[in-house]
Formats: C-alpha cells, structure tokens, sequence
C-alpha cells in the first residue's frame, strides 16, 4: 500500500515542507471563525469589562469619569452587593449537600435494581430536561399558602400554613429545595456513570474478605473509587447553583425585601434595568472571579487526584 | 485445611442450566483443578463454592460441614481472581490487611477519622501488621507494601492477590484462572512457584484454568468439564492414558490426539479404512467408533517398511514444524484412507520422505483409544494376534 | 444427601445465606426511599398538567381534590395559546436552537479537527484560550455584548439571541478529545489519496464521530430551549420571545388570577422537550452528562 511504503521511505525535503505548509495553512484556516468568534464574544467583552468597571458609565450617558478601583470599593461596602454575595453562598450551600448527597443516595439505591432501574432514571431526569421558568411558576402555585396542596397538607396534618415564599426567612431555603430538585436527577446520572467503572469483582473480592453490610462495602469501596466523580459533581453543582437567576427572576424577583436577591439577580438589575454599566461591570468581575475560583478548584483537586 | 464436598450441585441462570449433576469431593490438602473449554460452567462452580453465586439445587460441604446457608467470608475460604482484584485504592499492605482489619475490627475502629479514638485498635493493628510482613516476606514482596497496585507489575499484583488470600489463613484457597494475564514465561515460572506453595502450606487447593498443561503439570486430580458437567475426574495420567470421553482426549495433551473414524468389522474386530485392526471389542457389528492415536505413539518410517506387531497408514509430509528437540509432523493420509495425522519424532522427517514425499506412519494397536458413538471409552479391548496389515497402497 | 435450593436471581449476586426476611425488609426500605423522592421529582408535573384540567372555581376552592370534577382543559389551553403566542415561543425557541446548533458545528468541528490534529501557528495559545473560555459563563460578556447591540440596533433580533452561542468552547473541546483519537492512518491514507483536509473533516472524520455530535447536540439544544438571562435581556418584543421568556411574560400578565391556563401555558412549553426526553432517552443523557467527560 501506497501509505506504508510513503511512511516507511524518508520524505523527500520539499514536499515535506510542503506538506508542513498545507497543515498549517489549514489549521489556521480551519481554526479562524472559531477564533474569531472567540475574540468576539469573550476577550472583546473581557477587555471592555475591565474598562467599565474602572468608569461610571451609564447606558446612553454623554460624559464617563474614570473612577479608577472605586466601583469595586463600592461594591464591597454596599450593603446591597454584599447581602446579594451572603445570599448566593447561603443558597449554594444549601445546594451542595442536598444535589450532592441525593443524587449519591439515589444512584447507589438504583445501581443494583434491574427491572424497576429505567423507570426511577426516566422519573428522577425529567427535571434535568424541563424548562425551569415553567416548573418555578408551577412550584409557586404548588406553595401558594392558600391554593397550594403542600399547605394544605399541612394544615391537615395539624400544623400552620408557611408563607415559604413570602416569608424572608423561608425564601431561601424553599429556592435551595427546588434548585435540588432539579439537579438531583443529573448528579444521580454522574454518579451511576462513576459506579458502573467500579469494576464488580472488587465487590466480590471484599464480600470474600469480610465487608459484611452495606456500609462496609461503601466505605471500603464505593466511596474512595468514586471519589473523582465526587469532587466533579460537587464542583459542578457549586458551579451552576452559584449561577441561580431563573427561579429568582420568576418566583420572588428578589424579594421579600431582597431576602432572595442573589448575584445574578443584583447585576442583571444594575446592568438592564438601572443601566449603571460602570458598577454593573465591576460585579460582574467578582461574579467571574468567584467561578474562575470554583473551576481552578476543580482542576486542581482534579489533578491531583491519584488515577488508579 | 479442609476437605471439600459437592453434592448433586446444579444452576441454571434464568431457564438455561449451566451446572447439572455435579458431585465432587476434595481431599484436605489437595490440589484439584478444574480444567475446560471456556462456558463449560467451570467458574461458575468455583463461586458457588466461595458463595457468591447460590446454587440452584444441591449442597456444598467444607470440611463436612454444610456451608450452604453461609456467607463468603463465613465460609473460611480465599479466593485469587482472574483479575487479581486489588484494592487501587488502598496501598499493598492495606490491601493484605483488609481480610483481617474486616474481622478484627468493629464498625466503630474501622470509620476514617473515629477509629483513631479506639484504645484496642492499636494493639489489633500491630498485630495484623506482624501477620502481614510474615506473608510477604514468604512471597517476597515485603519491598512492595507501600506501592500501590497501578504501580506493581503482572506478576507483582499476582502476589500480592495469593498473599492477600494467605492472611486470611483459609481452609480452601480457590483459585480462578489467576495465571491468564500473564505473559507466557510468567506464567511457567508462577506455575512452580504455586505447586511449591501448595506443597509448602498443605492447604485444599482448587484451581480452575482452561490451559490443560496447567492442570496436568500442578493438579494431584484434575476435573474435566464440559457444558456443565464432569466428564472425568482423576489424576493428570489417568485423563491422559485412559481418557474417558473423545473431548477428555481432544482437551489433554499436546499437539493434539488423532481421532479417526472407525466401526465394527464383522468379526467384532475394528475396521479402520477397510481393513482390520488386530484389536476386538464386544460390540454390535457395523456400530461406528472413533479411534484415537496420540502423536507421540506415532512412528514415522519410510514407506514399505513394516514392523511386526504394528500396523501402518501411508501418507505424504504436508508439513513439519521444527520444534528443536523434536519435529511435529502433519501428514496427509493416502486413499482410501482420509484425513491426516499427526505426529512426532525427534529427528528430521526429511530423511524418511521419498522423492514424492511419501512416508508410513506405523502405531501400536494397543496404544489405540477406541471410543463408541456416544464418544465414551470403550475399555474391554481385546488384542487379537495377528499378522501386521498394511493399511492403504502408495499413491 | 441431596438438598434441593431453589433460590430467585436477584440483582445482588451475594446473597447465599442470608435469610430471605433480610433481603425483603432491604428491599422494602429501599424502594420506600426511591418511591418518595419519585414523588418529590413528579410532584410539580403531576400537579401542573392536572391544575391545566380544571376550572377555576376547582382551582380557587380551598378543599382540594387531586382530580378535576369539571374539565375545563379546552378552555384553559385554549387561553393559554391566545392570550400569549405560545405556539410562537415554541417556535422561536426552534429557530433559535436550530441557528445556534447549526453555526456552534460549522465552527467548533473544523476548530477542534484542526486542534487534534494538524500543526500550526497559535495552536496552544489557542486550546489555552478556548480552556479560558471554558470557564467563563455567558453572563459575563452579556454586558458588554448587549451594550454593543444595542448601539448597533440589533437587539430584539434573531441575530441579537444567537450571537454570543455561535462559538461553544465545549463543543470544541469535546470534539477534539473525540478526534484525538481517530487513527492517523486513515487521515494519511486520505490524504494520499488526495483528499483535501477540507474534505477530510467533513467526509471521513465527522461521519464517524457522530455519536458525539449527536449527544453534543442534545446537550445544546437543552440549554438553549432552556435558557432565560440572556433573551431576557435583548428581547422585549413577544413575538422573538423563546419559551421561557414567554412563559415570564405569560405570568406576569396572570398575576395571581389563572393558575388553569398557566399551569396549561406551562404544559405547553414543558411538553416538547420532555417528550423528546422519553423517546431519545439514550442520547439525552449521554449528551448531558457529556459534561462529566472531561
């Protein structure tokens, strides 16, 4: 065959520099739009977000002052900014434990079943697959303290009706709950994908050695080898809970009294409703820094990580 | 130590039966091996013995006690997987430790941050970890206990696997096919290395592999199975002289038996290509049987020659293949003879070949298998004295 | 002596010995477990499509019943599909992920193709960038992107929608961990034979990656239905509206008043996707936990 005797033959100089040529010029080729784009919508914004947020501009304002490092000072003595960052750390903490810890508890529930596996996978994903905004207004009329069953079921069991989205003490929380419910099916899929490589015979190995129960098996075995899946889904979850703007923007806007104002919720106000571009820019650069700190976490827990 | 019984056992998986019929005892202390094609049900008997699978019908017996209701651990058995099935987690000396941290320790002393509030736990460990050094000093790998198994080699893992087995000081160590994934000459090397540890501990043994030289060159009996049964257990000699089945006969040894088609001549003598053999059994006339030959009970001469007492098929060298010590030759037979046999002999065929390759091939009658329809041994062979018969003209 | 033990498959291998009793009560406590978080999960859709049956004295009344006495399904839907477009949301939000789909392949495979596999200028400056772009979530450059669309009156256009989607640094990534590994030799071969690299993308390469692709593709198409922050921000016209931005229009038009149409509103734009979920149940999760591939 033609290749094999090229491959095995040294080639000729020129046409290897020819060949050179045309790989280059077609990678470039090839990867041009994509860097183009790139340049467009993320390292121009990028750089022009580093700009605003050093101004005081405002959208259609004729004269900007350059303020230098004062937005960001502003920012983080501004009791607004600052209950909006407690708010989002507050949600994503709550988040973390309830996606994380559902999603484990039902993969490893659901690995060993066969007939009945399909359905609870089917079941537990769909709000992976519906649109938020729907399923919030849905949730809002299913917590409603008058209309709602969940009150209902409390008040036929005896206790009060709660205000779980009127009340600032309760806002938080009751988002948390429904960030969880959507995130549990995907983490439970991550987790399914990481129990399924643990190879069977190790479980066979153990039950010969002594790993009695449940608990000794998980302890010994599921839990250390799933443990890259793990710190990846703990990642992710903190990545897309700390991005939390829909239910927000649907259920409460912020309310009551900026109990549930997270910091999408605070730039997307300041960016396209007041139109401080200036101050706006400046929260979006902590609001990236923060993920850029979440995602060099990953990487580098990641990392380090011993591949067995 | 422990003997080893099985009684009637049987499983099917869903409707298809894998194990019918399987009676099987082990002597303490022996090494038994059992030995097939792959899906003959061989590992699958082995983990009914360790309990991980149930059986579907009958009883498991250690050391004549029934351990059918018990679990793997309880059962006092270790077992060395095809994959080893190190712990990648946990370093070489955890991974030998577990079987006995397991049953040391409770619940409490083994949790990852409270166990270090645990008074005895100290003392328990030091112990496990004199028990551990012991095991690897014997199989030399005392220099691995804080490497991981992704940085051992094949061999290395290997026996970390047997020693993780040994800690446990077990009653049976059951073995699944654990020299597979390893490189030939390895594999020649563990396998001494495991017949000496097994004369070393004096511990049950039993060992499945599909490699027949493994069970013939370890076992102190083999158990040849085939489609869930036991076609014949006994020692290596006895599956190789007086194999019980064809399939005992095509498995165990190598190159592999000749078998040609043969029947029943009129006299009761067997007729192979129309002529009779000097060998009489006691079945009906025109019954088919097949008859076996081992290579090695082949002699090649030149063609025409004739030797009393044996007899002889012409054919023509297809091929040799040159072992060294000895050559393997392929012959095709000569009309009205079919097929080809094959043979050995420890000089160069070329000397014996003629211009058109031609060369006899002469065998001893009574070195002659005779297996019926079904494919069993027919034992009661009787020699008849008789001149050597010339089996086909020359080509 | 010969005991019979017929004993049942069950999905754990390792249960010789232990009493049936046990392995009942695991069972039992198992399936409780999953069946009350079944219930937690299909809660909001069981109460949503049944609330879009009844009539509103049904809704409104304080002693609730689980299923509607009085189907007022057709007049709840039929409210909910005229009072706001919802057929055009569906369709906007078709032609948006269309769009985005069709432009973020066309860019990222020749992208990634040309990252795995051919040398030249800026190659790891540029998988470093596009690593960068990895971590940077489009609500970060929306603000300058709007302000740039706006100055240049393209906003409440298709365009407006799209345009920050076009480049998916995931897609490339994920396309070049797929082509990394496709055999050199057939690109030689290919090459040989005198096929342009053009050619050699589009005609060999791709066909066989398919599988990525169509997960990829799923993945995107979820999103984008999906998402809400930024049409909110360029659209204010109804008619570009995607779903979700016409479903925050829809109910704050209801404040407070027609949970029947809303809740059939909100059937209506949940349906296609987990429709589409319950036929290509295989490639939805490969494609969304293509993330968990990295």
């Amino acid at each position: 065959m033609t290749a094999a005797a090229t491959l095995a033959a040294p080639v000729p100089a020129p046409r290897r520099n020819r060949q050179r040529l045309i790989e280059s010029l077609a990678g470039s080729g090839f990867a041009l739009p994509a860097f183009f784009l790139l340049l467009l919508t993320n390292l121009v914004p990028l750089a022009a977000l580093l700009y605003l947020s050093f101004t005081n501009y405002e959208l259609g304002a004729l004269d900007t002052r350059f303020l230098g490092l004062d937005n960001f000072h502003k920012a983080l003595g501004d009791p607004v900014f600052r209950r909006s960052l407690y708010n989002t750390f507050a949600y994503v903490a709550m988040v973390i434990p309830g996606a994380v810890g559902l999603g484990l508890l039902i993969a490893v529930l659901l690995h060993r079943r066969k007939r009945t596996r399909s359905i609870y996978e089917v079941i537990y994903f769909l709000p992976v697959t519906s649109t938020l905004i729907a399923m919030a207004t849905v949730w809002q009329f299913i917590l409603h303290p008058a209309l709602g069953p969940v009150n209902a079921a409390l008040r036929a069991l005896g206790f009060g009706e709660i205000a779980f989205l009127s009340e600032p003490a309760y806002v938080l929380p009751t988002l948390a709950a429904i960030g969880i419910w959507q995130l549990v099916g995907f983490n439970m899929v991550l987790f399914l994908a990481g129990l399924s490589a643990i190879p069977r015979d190790l479980y066979e190995a153990a039950e010969i050695d002594g790993c009695r129960s449940g608990i000794d098996r998980f302890l010994t075995i599921t839990w250390p080898l799933l443990g890259p899946t793990t710190m990846f889904v703990i990642v992710t979850t903190s990545i897309t809970a700390f991005k939390v703007f829909d239910t927000v923007a649907v259920m409460t806007r912020g309310g009551p009294m900026g109990a549930s104002e997270v910091l999408l919720y605070a730039i997307y106000l300041e960016g396209y409703q007041y139109f401080h571009m200036g101050y706006a820019a400046a929260l979006t650069l902590i609001f990236l820094a923060f993920v850029l700190l979440f995602s060099i976490l990953q990487t580098f827990v990641l990392e380090r990580r011993v591949h067995y | 130590m422990a003997s080893v019984e099985l009684q009637s056992i049987g499983k099917s998986f869903g409707g298809t039966p894998v194990l019918s019929g399987i009676d099987l005892a082990v002597a303490d202390g022996e090494f038994l091996t059992l030995v097939g094609a792959s899906g003959c049900g061989k590992s699958t008997l082995i983990r009914i013995i360790a309990g991980l699978e149930p059986q579907s019908a009958g009883s498991v017996r250690i050391g004549g006690a029934s351990v059918d209701h018990l679990r793997p651990h309880e059962r006092h058995v270790a077992m060395v997987f095809q994959s080893y099935a190190l712990y990648p987690h946990m370093r070489v000396f955890a991974n030998m430790a577990l079987p006995l941290t397991m049953t040391r320790l409770n619940l409490f002393e083994r949790l990852p941050l409270l166990r270090l509030l645990s008074p005895r736990r100290r003392g328990v460990m030091a112990g496990i970890s004199q028990q551990v050094h012991a095991v690897a000093r014997q199989l030399q790998i005392e220099s691995l206990l804080d490497r991981r198994p992704s940085q051992l080699s094949g061999g290395q893992r290997q026996r970390v696997a047997l020693g993780r087995a040994m800690v446990r000081e077990p009653a049976v160590f059951l073995m699944d096919e654990p020299l597979s994934n390893l490189d030939a000459k390895l594999r020649v090397h563990m396998r001494s290395e495991l017949a000496e540890l097994h004369a070393r501990l004096g511990v049950t043994f039993i060992y499945v592999t599909h490699d027949q030289v493994e069970a013939m060159t370890m076992s102190d009996r083999v158990a040849m199975m085939d489609s869930g049964t036991i076609l014949q257990l006994g020692k290596p000699d006895d599956l190789y002289a007086r194999p019980a089945n064809v399939k005992v006969a095509q498995f165990i040894g190598t190159p592999a038996i000749n078998l040609l088609p043969a029947r029943v001549g009129a006299a009761g003598t067997v007729e192979l290509f129309g002529a009779d053999l000097p060998i009489r059994v006691r079945r009906p006339a025109g019954t088919t049987l097949t008859l076996g030959i081992r290579p090695q009970a082949v002699t090649p001469a030149t063609t025409g020659t004739a030797h009393t007492g044996l007899c002889a098929l012409d054919g023509r060298l297809r091929r040799s293949e040159n072992l060294g010590a000895e050559h393997i030759l392929h012959v095709d037979l000569a009309a009205p003879a079919t097929g080809a046999l094959t043979g050995v002999m420890a000089g160069d065929p070329e000397a014996l070949v003629d211009d058109a390759r031609r060369l006899a091939l002469l065998f001893a009658p009574s070195a002659c298998h005779v297996f019926d329809t079904e494919g069993a041994r027919i034992d009661d062979v009787e020699a008849v004295p008789s001149a050597p018969t010339r089996m086909a003209r020359a080509l | 002596m010969a005991t019979a033990m017929p004993m049942q498959d069950s999905a754990r291998p390792i249960t010789t010995g232990s009493s049936l009793l046990r392995r009942m009560f695991t069972l039992f406590a198992v399936h409780t477990v999953l069946i009350c978080g079944a219930v937690f999960i299909l809660l909001p859709f069981v109460w949503m499509v049944v609330t879009s049956l009844k009539s509103p004295s049904e809704i409104f009344t304080v002693d609730f019943s689980l299923w509607p006495k009085h189907f007022n399904a057709v007049e709840n839907y039929g409210r909910a599909l005229t009072k706001v477009p919802l057929l055009r949301f569906a369709l906007n939000g078709f032609i948006v992920c269309a769009g985005i789909l069709i432009v973020q392949v066309l860019v990222a495979v020749p992208c990634a193709y040309a990252l795995a596999k051919l040398r030249f200028p800026g190659r790891n400056a540029l998988f470093a960038l596009v690593l960068l772009g990895l971590c940077i979530p489009v609500q970060v450059p929306a603000l300058p992107l709007y302000m740039a669309l706006a100055s240049l009156g393209l906003l409440n256009t298709y365009f407006a929608i799209m345009m920050p989607f076009f480049l998916s640094v995931f897609a490339i990534f994920l396309f070049r961990q797929f082509f990394k590994s496709y055999p050199d030799e057939i690109i030689q071969a290919a090459r040989l034979d005198g096929m342009s690299e053009f050619e050699i993308v589009w005609r060999i390469v791709v066909p066989s990656s398919w599988p990525a692709i169509a997960a990829f593709s799923v993945f995107s198409v979820v999103a984008h239905w999906n998402d809400l922050y930024w049409p909110l921000i360029v659209i204010n016209d109804m008619n570009l509206a995607t779903p979700p931005l016409g479903m925050l229009f829809f109910a704050d038009s209801e404040t407070g008043s027609n949970y029947g149409s809303l809740t059939a509103a909100a059937t209506v734009i949940t349906a296609p996707l987990v429709l589409a979920f319950l036929i290509a149940r295989r490639r939805f999760i490969e494609g969304i936990t293509m993330t968990g591939i990295k």
